[in-house]
């Protein structure tokens, strides 16, 4: 699939932002206002940019707003709809403690739930996708989760906690790789079941349709993520995993090397975020004889 | 509404047959034609008469070639469009509402002035059935013509789709699959019509009809060939007289 710099930037950056929300709405910094205000400015900037992000390849973002109509059967609007909920209810729980000094935990834990609910959500939009085995699995929003509560966490300052999730996170990423080079194959769909010529024999392009490129082949094949696939792969599991875990286990955190860890955590979500997209497969390309 | 209705008045697609397309194109360039012309916005290129031209198309004719390990290969035009499947995926992930599947006819639209062009519903159909419009930003896919289907401004021969109508083969066929008293229900009963991609779960309206199997496809011994050599028996003259003189020598 072609990997949209704004669908990467918005699974990233709202997923980091709900992710910290989470752990706001469960357990609000202990210093008072400004601290909130600082976390929470933080929590809002991310999901609120990732979301505008994820307008910016929309053909017509004016018609936005009727995206919200379609909760009963789309994931897309599912996803709308308990995103602009959870800023809501997220801005209101925050906004009393900042500006009031008032914490009210229910409303908290309401926010936490809508945040997570959310990152699924979004990960549910990929993961209902038949058409790309990859990513059609019970994995997809397991990682998502995973990111999201990771990332969170170490955002919000819970260090320790934050390492277990990265820990559980590693796991996982390498745990979907693993199957989702398999999936294709294990999907039953090929250029046989695609054209119904199976009991023919073993089918192959002989003519494409067209000399040029067109939608679906800009859209939905995509070579390049697949050709540095492991070395990818190799720099996000250490970028996201392996320096922040080494970094944290070995040295005592403070501000400065809280930043590194951050950092070197969020490259490594953007870079297996890409790979995501980039080495995710189409099944429409069987009849293009590309993938 | 993108939740699919729980049943149809009537399943309204097209039956192709595999054994019959010649590979013309001619239903690509129809489909074209009507629908730039016909419902929503015209069916854009870019760059069409440039070095790189590329532009949105509701219908296009692959070529395969199947092989059986010691047979000789089998070629196989391949029309696709828009299968409009029972369990359409591309409805059902649509936020906004534009695609949908009509209850009285059971054909899959997009409602252009509701679509955002997010793309979800190309990346959600298995058979590359969608192309976004690349000047309007919408979602195209077949209509089944429905412009012309119940267009009763147009002579009653040609209320049937664009690339029906047009085939010089003979080889779309356009009917309700509901009705088992239609030709088409008979057509593909008769031929063992076939679903694409069963495995997705799409459940298809439009069904393939597979190639028939080759009569004969044991070598030929070639019984023209001798008569055909080249034959000097006849040859008189100066010409003729050099014909015997050299063969003797």
């Amino acid at each position: 699939m072609h990997p949209a710099p704004s669908i990467i930037l918005f699974t990233a950056l709202s997923g980091l932002g709900f992710g910290l929300m989470i752990f706001l709405g469960i357990d609000p910094p202990s210093k008072g206002g400004w601290v909130m205000a600082v976390f929470s400015a933080m929590a809002l900037t991310l999901a609120c940019v990732g979301l505008l992000a994820s307008t910016l390849h929309l053909g017509h973002p004016e018609r936005a707003i009727k995206a919200f109509s379609q909760w009963r059967s789309s994931w897309l609007s599912r996803e709308g709809v308990v995103a602009v909920a959870t800023l809501g209810v997220f801005g209101a729980y925050a906004g009393l403690i900042v500006v009031f000094g008032v914490t009210v935990p229910i409303l908290g834990g309401l926010a936490a739930a809508f945040a997570l609910v959310t990152v699924l959500c979004t990960a549910m939009i990929y993961a209902q996708l038949k058409t790309v085995p990859r990513w059609n699995q019970p994995l997809t929003p397991v990682l998502f989760v995973l990111f999201a509560l990771a990332g969170g966490a170490l955002l919000a300052g819970k260090v320790s906690l934050s390492l277990w999730l990265t820990a559980f996170l590693a796991a996982a990423q390498v745990l979907a790789w693993v199957q989702g080079d398999r999936a294709f194959a294990a999907s039953g769909t090929t250029l046989e079941t695609a054209t119904g010529l199976g009991a023919l024999g073993k089918a192959r392009l002989l003519e494409a349709p067209h000399t040029g490129k067109n939608y679906l082949l800009k859209e939905m094949v995509f070579v390049i993520g697949r050709k540095h696939s492991t070395k990818l792969r190799v720099i996000a599991l250490v970028l996201l995993a392996i320096l922040p875990l080494a970094l944290g286990l070995v040295f005592e955190v403070k501000h400065m090397l809280a930043a590194v860890i951050v950092l070197s955590h969020i490259a490594g979500l953007l870079v297996a975020r890409w790979l995501f997209f980039a080495e995710a497969e189409h099944v429409v390309g069987l009849y293009y004889g590309k993938r | 509404m993108t939740t699919l209705p729980d049943k149809t008045e009537k399943s309204l697609g097209l039956a192709i047959d595999l054994d019959t397309c010649v590979g013309c194109h001619a239903c690509v360039v129809s489909c074209k034609e009507w629908n730039t012309g016909a419902y929503g916005a015209p069916l854009a290129d870019t760059d069409p008469y440039g070095a790189d031209p590329s532009g949105a198309f509701l219908n296009r004719v692959h070529t395969f070639e199947v092989k059986q390990p010691d047979q000789p290969a089998q070629v196989t035009h391949f029309p696709k469009s828009c299968l409009h499947c029972k369990d359409a995926p591309c409805v059902t992930v649509c936020p906004t509402g534009a695609s949908y599947k009509r209850v009285e006819d059971g054909i899959v639209l997009v409602n252009e002035s509701d679509c955002i062009g997010c793309g979800l519903c190309a990346w959600a159909c298995p058979y590359g059935a969608r192309e976004m419009d690349p000047v309007e930003k919408v979602m195209k896919k077949c209509t089944l013509c429905v412009d012309r289907i119940y267009n009763d401004n147009i002579p009653e021969e040609d209320r049937v789709p664009s690339c029906v109508r047009t085939c010089p083969a003979g080889a779309r066929h356009f009917g309700d699959f509901d009705d088992p008293t239609s030709d088409i229900f008979k057509l593909v009963e008769k031929r063992g019509g076939i679903d694409l991609m069963p495995e997705q779960g799409t459940r298809p309206v439009n069904k393939y009809l597979p190639p028939r199997p080759k009569a004969d496809t044991t070598p030929q011994v070639d019984v023209l060939g001798p008569l055909l050599d080249v034959s000097t028996q006849d040859a008189g003259g100066f010409f003729g007289w050099l014909d015997r003189a050299l063969d003797k020598i």
